[in-house]
């Protein structure tokens, strides 16, 4: 008979850069139980919406996530305008839907780097990141951001993209398909990489939904849930179907975050070709009052943000329930009965962003 | 099952040389709209206080008595909101970020050299000087 012992894993740990914490229970090298605990970068991000204007919190719900802004941001403006009954124009909707494409590429292809790191395979870790420049540049030059676009604003967006940087930005796309087909490649192919993925971290299709498992950890256990279908913003004009994939483990899970970029590249590429010409903002006047809840998809799953508001410039409550905080319970549950070695990258799969997470 | 998936992209990296580029030697990528860093032309500003009002970062501070206009590099997040804000159009984005700074230097204080004009003279304006030429 064995005996258990406890093992603490992070919130600094080398391969995991997020400040989560967990305590291991293991018996050889089997993870029995795995206890997580949260709540070192906490910012009260929720409470300065009491301090700021509603028009300017904006600013502030972008910087919930150094990630997924941009989503962020947008779906916060999307709360605010149905509150307000606020008729955005469409030419904005879609620049809003190119930009969140454009913020998921980013954000799985740096998921992919990390990824790569965790299971210690550091020059795949580079490649995904040098891919990632191009997009990045691309977010720099039509908003002004790298990684936060600030481009959203209640009642529209801040910056139109002209037609010529639109189509360059699509024909850009194309020989982007080709280098991250390359990657893609790598990630799904390689013989090292598959047996470090194939069959770890399993989590059944039934276990994925009773748990509540949002985004691409739902969709790589079979469940076709993606909050995109809702059709907000510009993408119920656009032929998106969501990617699904029946693994249910690790491999699936990388699986399902690589095949979503070529969606992405297909949805931004679509919406070029149809964007309107137009206004992209109206004048916002009045005051919120009422309260609404807002969906969207972040690379990591749905998000929620629940505004309320009480007649006055200041809004009463903003709460924001990320992918992140529903997908630990899911991520502990495949964490029961793994190897000790696999943990870090049963971690990573779940593409853990604490940060939003506790905000 | 594959081997050598990774061939392709070493070799490319062999002949293609590094990605990255050997900054400070060589200067980093800036777009036309890339946010920097917030400058002022004190010669414009009216110490209105907008710029401070709106910050989301309370990184702006506009003191009408004493005619000055103070920033904290620190905890500017370089949002764009003052630019957008100011009435008269004094505060400018550039696109060079502002250099590494320690908290005692971050904070860059400006003095405001903005003169009110002279209002054209009225009949019986009694008060002029009254509300102060900031
Ligand atoms: S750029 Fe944003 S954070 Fe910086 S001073 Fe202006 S309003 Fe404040
Ligand atoms: S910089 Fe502009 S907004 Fe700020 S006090 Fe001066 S005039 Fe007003």
């Amino acid at each position: 008979m064995s005996k258990e012992i406890v093992i603490p894993f992070g919130p600094q740990h080398p391969v995991l850069p997020e400040p989560i914490h967990l305590d291991l229970v293991i018996e050889d090298e089997k993870v029995k139980e795995a206890l997580p605990s949260i709540g070192y970068v906490h910012r009260g991000l929720e409470t300065l919406v009491e301090k700021r204007e509603f028009p300017e919190y904006v600013y502030i719900a972008e910087r919930i996530c150094g990630i997924c802004s941009f989503i962020h941001g947008a779906t916060y403006c999307q709360a605010v305008e149905t509150l307000m009954n606020v008729e955005v124009p469409e030419r904005a909707l879609y620049l809003r839907t190119i930009w969140s494409e454009y913020s998921r590429l980013h954000s799985h292809l740096l998921w992919l780097g990390l990824f790569a790191d965790g299971m210690g395979f550091e020059n795949l870790f580079m490649d995904a990141w040098r891919l990632r420049e191009h997009v990045l540049d691309d977010l720099e030059a039509t908003t002004g951001g790298r990684v936060i676009q600030g481009s959203c604003k209640v009642g529209g967006v801040r910056r139109d993209i002209d037609a010529a940087k639109l189509d360059e930005m699509s024909n850009g796309l194309d020989g982007f398909r080709g280098e991250l087909a390359d990657l893609v490649d790598v990630f799904l192919n390689d013989s090292s990489v598959r047996s470090r993925l194939k069959n770890v971290g399993v989590l059944s299709k039934h276990d994925a939904y009773a748990d509540g498992a949002v985004g691409p950890v739902l969709r790589a256990s079979g469940v076709a849930s993606d909050a995109r279908m809702l059709g907000y913003a510009a993408y119920g004009n656009l032929h998106f179907k969501p990617v699904v994939e029946e693994g249910c483990d690790c491999y699936a899970r990388c699986a399902v975050r690589a095949k979503e970029m070529y969606a992405s590249i297909d949805l931004i590429k679509e919406a070029v070709q149809k964007i309107p010409d137009g206004p992209i903002e109206v004048k916002v006047t009045g005051k919120p009052d009422g309260e609404y809840f807002a969906r969207a998809e972040q690379p990591r799953g749905e998000v929620v943000h629940y505004v309320k508001g009480n007649g006055t410039r200041h809004l009463a409550r903003h709460r924001v329930r990320t992918p992140t905080i529903t997908n630990v319970p899911p991520m502990v549950k495949m964490l029961a009965g793994c190897e000790l070695a696999d943990v870090p990258v049963i971690v990573l799969s779940i593409d853990p962003c604490i940060g939003c997470c506790e905000r | 099952m594959a081997y050598f998936e990774m061939a392709k992209t070493v070799l490319k990296s062999v002949l293609h040389g590094p990605s990255t580029i050997r900054y400070p030697a060589q200067p980093a990528k800036i777009t036309p709209i890339s946010r920097g860093r917030v400058v002022i032309d004190p010669s414009q500003c009216i110490s209105c206080g907008m710029c401070m009002r709106k910050c989301p970062a309370d990184a702006i501070c506009v003191s009408r008595e004493e005619k000055t206009w103070e920033i904290d590099r620190l905890r500017c997040h370089v949002c764009n909101c003052c630019v957008e804000v100011c009435p008269v159009h004094c505060l400018t984005m550039e696109t060079q970020y502002s250099p590494a700074v320690t908290v005692r230097e971050g904070r860059e204080l400006v003095k405001i050299t903005y003169v009110k004009p002279e209002r054209p003279a009225k009949p019986d304006a009694g008060e002029k000087e009254q509300a102060g030429s900031s």
